[in-house]
């Protein structure tokens, strides 16, 4: 596994699209930083591209490659080689390229500003915490698909949807359903509501650190214990770990069974 | 010769009564009590109080003395009742700790209260393990300077105030330190008090609290961690200045909580994570100038029935909410604040934003009609609602804008 895990890595390292990902995080970084001079202000902005185009890029990478690399696959299938270890090796070389091409893209502008002598370290360091996280979420995810469906058409178009899903449409439904009942207790409701979906659970974690003033100003014994203890932070974590260790139980599952 | 001597040694007596003794307490001195050296002082006398501890209650004080203790002697009231009572004019109390104060459910036993007095100065006292701090009632002209209160306050039901101000006039409360009890100063039915200086901070519920009480001045103040910050009620002519309200969280927790208030200034204050920076309702006729409002949930809340009021050269930084509305009525002005989510352009370079800005956005509305929506905050789908009701405003009210949002943020000169 370890073997062909460094082989993916070395593959993609070399390969021009994770130097563009890196490029561009990095310029993003700068220009953030350049426009608002202002450290704290540029972590929010930051939030809403983590939760949003970390999923996208790692979703259509990790379809990407998985079809790209599809012949390769199948010369190695022939190999006496675990079938588990061939696709948990490729899922982890693309994901560790993936999350490193973010960190050091984000991590080194921030540097040089000087995010160490601020106190926005904790905000900005749980941010690319999050952020990788994500990142290995959303490639399993996409690699999960990429298994069931050998059309690579279908597939993208399945990974997309899933991307568009969980990070617009189901908030709608979310929105809705609490508007809709809005005469229940509906703390519980939304609790869980948040924890089924990897954006919105990242998103409420970093809320945690950044926006805790307004969120503590609701009156609910339940969201008064996640939020206004370690509790919260906790429960998310193990959460998101969850939300890694499913696809990927997936993937071995998959890919032991799949007929190639 | 003789009519001479006489007016002389007439005028000796008066001179040498008139002098001021000073009577000292101590364990091995004459006096071994405050209460016996209270009763046979003299008006104007000086009583110096030694170090030590006085197992002593129910001292009253009616004449007019000077009280000092030296190396901050102990008055211990064993939890029996009210410990000082000034009933005097001309009254000084000065550098004592006062312990146990008797908790009542009746009564309102305080450290130090002052009744129907004039021209009294109660000064760095140290009062620990309190019901009530320092009670003025009906009390004129006088100062409280330094004092230290430190309360133990659990419920609100049991627990007093820090200090309390009935029925006073043109009393200045300055420099005291306050903490962890129900309200740090408390004012009711008190006009021309001065509050300047005073740090409150970790009281059950406010760390100042306004009851009608009209023409009042706080300044320079720290309000820090209190139950719900500050709140000014049922008042007229209020002045709030250079104060700073910091981590009020909670439910129910404001920075500053307005209601009934009218013609007021509220100026140079700084709202740092607060629930709520301020809670507006029924409020008429108030200038809020030169305030910074930073990493608040929501920094202005308006309830309701606010008329007239005006917003002008505040800085919003990074709040959750800048303002929130609950309704679609707006009679409040806006103009030449800074907003840091102000998305605007400035083509003709004079620093003001050439596209109005719109401070209420439709989640906010959405939250204060489902307040468990709040888990949504910055998710991207509310994003693109509050984008789409900016452009054309269904629920909020439409002309609630400020026209001239600053680019930059306005550097306030005092501090």
């Amino acid at each position: 596994m370890f073997k062909i895990l460094k082989y993916s890595f070395y593959d993609l390292m070399r390969s021009r699209w994770s130097y563009v990902y890196f490029l561009f995080y990095l310029l993003l970084g700068l220009v953030l930083l350049f426009l608002n001079n202002d450290l704290s202000k540029a972590v929010i902005t930051l939030m809403n591209v983590i939760i949003i185009l970390v999923p996208l890029i790692g979703t259509i990478f990790g379809v990407m490659y998985y079809y790209n690399s599809k012949e390769f696959t199948e010369l190695l299938l022939a190999q006496p080689v675990k079938r588990s270890s061939i696709f948990l090796g490729q899922y982890f070389g693309v994901a560790l390229s993936l999350a490193l091409s973010l960190v050091i893209g984000l991590g080194l502008p921030f540097i040089f500003y000087g995010i160490f002598n601020s106190d926005a370290i904790g905000n900005f360091s749980l941010l690319l915490i999050t952020g990788a996280f994500l990142t290995m979420i959303f490639t399993a995810l996409a690699f999960v698909i990429a298994l069931t469906n050998d059309n690579k058409i279908k597939g993208f178009g399945y990974a997309i949807l899933l991307w568009l899903f969980l990070a617009v449409i189901y908030d709608g439904i979310f929105l809705m359903s609490l508007v809709l009942f809005e005469d229940y207790p509906l703390d519980k409701f939304s609790l869980i509501a948040t924890m089924l979906n990897p954006i919105d659970l990242s998103r409420v974690l970093i809320l945690l650190k950044m926006d805790i003033s307004a969120l503590l100003g609701y009156t609910g014994a339940v969201f008064q214990k996640f939020f206004g203890t370690n509790q919260g932070i906790i429960l998310s974590s193990v959460m998101l770990i969850l939300w890694v260790s499913i696809p990927l139980y997936l993937i071995r599952r998959i890919s032991n069974k799949k007929d190639f | 010769m003789k009519f001479l001597v006489f007016i002389l040694s007439l005028f000796l007596f008066s001179f040498n009564y008139g002098t001021a003794n000073t009577i000292e307490v101590c364990g091995s001195c004459n006096y071994k009590t405050i209460k016996t050296a209270i009763e046979e002082a003299s008006a104007n006398d000086t009583i110096l109080i030694q170090k030590g501890i006085y197992q002593e209650y129910n001292i009253h004080i009616t004449k007019p003395l000077t009280i000092i203790g030296k190396g901050l002697p102990v008055i211990d009231g064993e939890d029996q009742g009210e410990i000082i009572t000034i009933e005097a004019d001309n009254v000084t109390v000065d550098g004592l700790k006062i312990i146990n104060v008797g908790t009542s459910y009746t009564t309102d036993f305080a450290a130090v209260r002052v009744v129907k007095s004039e021209n009294f100065l109660i000064k760095n006292l140290e009062l620990e393990k309190l019901f009530f701090g320092i009670y003025l009632e009906k009390a004129k002209n006088g100062k409280v300077i330094n004092n230290t209160i430190k309360g133990d306050a659990v419920e609100e039901f049991n627990s007093g105030n820090g200090v309390q101000l009935w029925y006073c006039n043109d009393v200045e409360v300055i420099g005291n330190n306050i903490k962890n009890v129900r309200d740090g100063i408390y004012l009711e039915f008190s006009d021309g008090i001065l509050i300047k200086d005073n740090l409150s901070q970790n009281n059950l519920r406010y760390g100042l609290h306004f009851m009608f009480s009209n023409e009042d001045t706080y300044e320079n103040n720290i309000f820090e961690n209190n139950g719900a910050g500050v709140a000014v009620m049922f008042s007229k002519f209020i002045t709030m200045k250079g104060n700073i309200f910091r981590k009020n969280w909670g439910t129910a927790s404001f920075g500053l909580l307005l209601k009934e208030i009218n013609d007021s200034e509220i100026t140079n204050n700084k709202f740092e994570e607060n629930t709520v920076g301020i809670n507006i309702e029924g409020s008429n006729r108030i200038n809020y100038t030169d305030n910074d409002f930073r990493n608040n949930g929501w920094a202005v809340k308006v309830r309701g029935a606010c008329y007239a009021n005006i917003f002008e050269k505040n800085n919003f930084f990074n709040n959750s909410f800048d303002i929130s509305y609950n309704s679609k009525l707006n009679d409040n002005s806006f103009d030449r604040n800074y907003w840091s989510s102000y998305t605007g352009y400035d083509l003709n370079k004079d620093g003001i934003g050439d596209v109005p800005y719109r401070p209420v956005k439709l989640f906010s509305y959405i939250v204060n009609r489902t307040p468990e929506t709040i888990i949504l905050l910055r998710s991207l789908f509310i994003d693109i609602i509050d984008f789409s009701e900016k452009v054309s405003p269904v629920f909020t009210p439409d002309n609630l804008m400020d026209e001239h949002p600053l680019l930059k943020p306005v550097s306030h000169d005092i501090h």
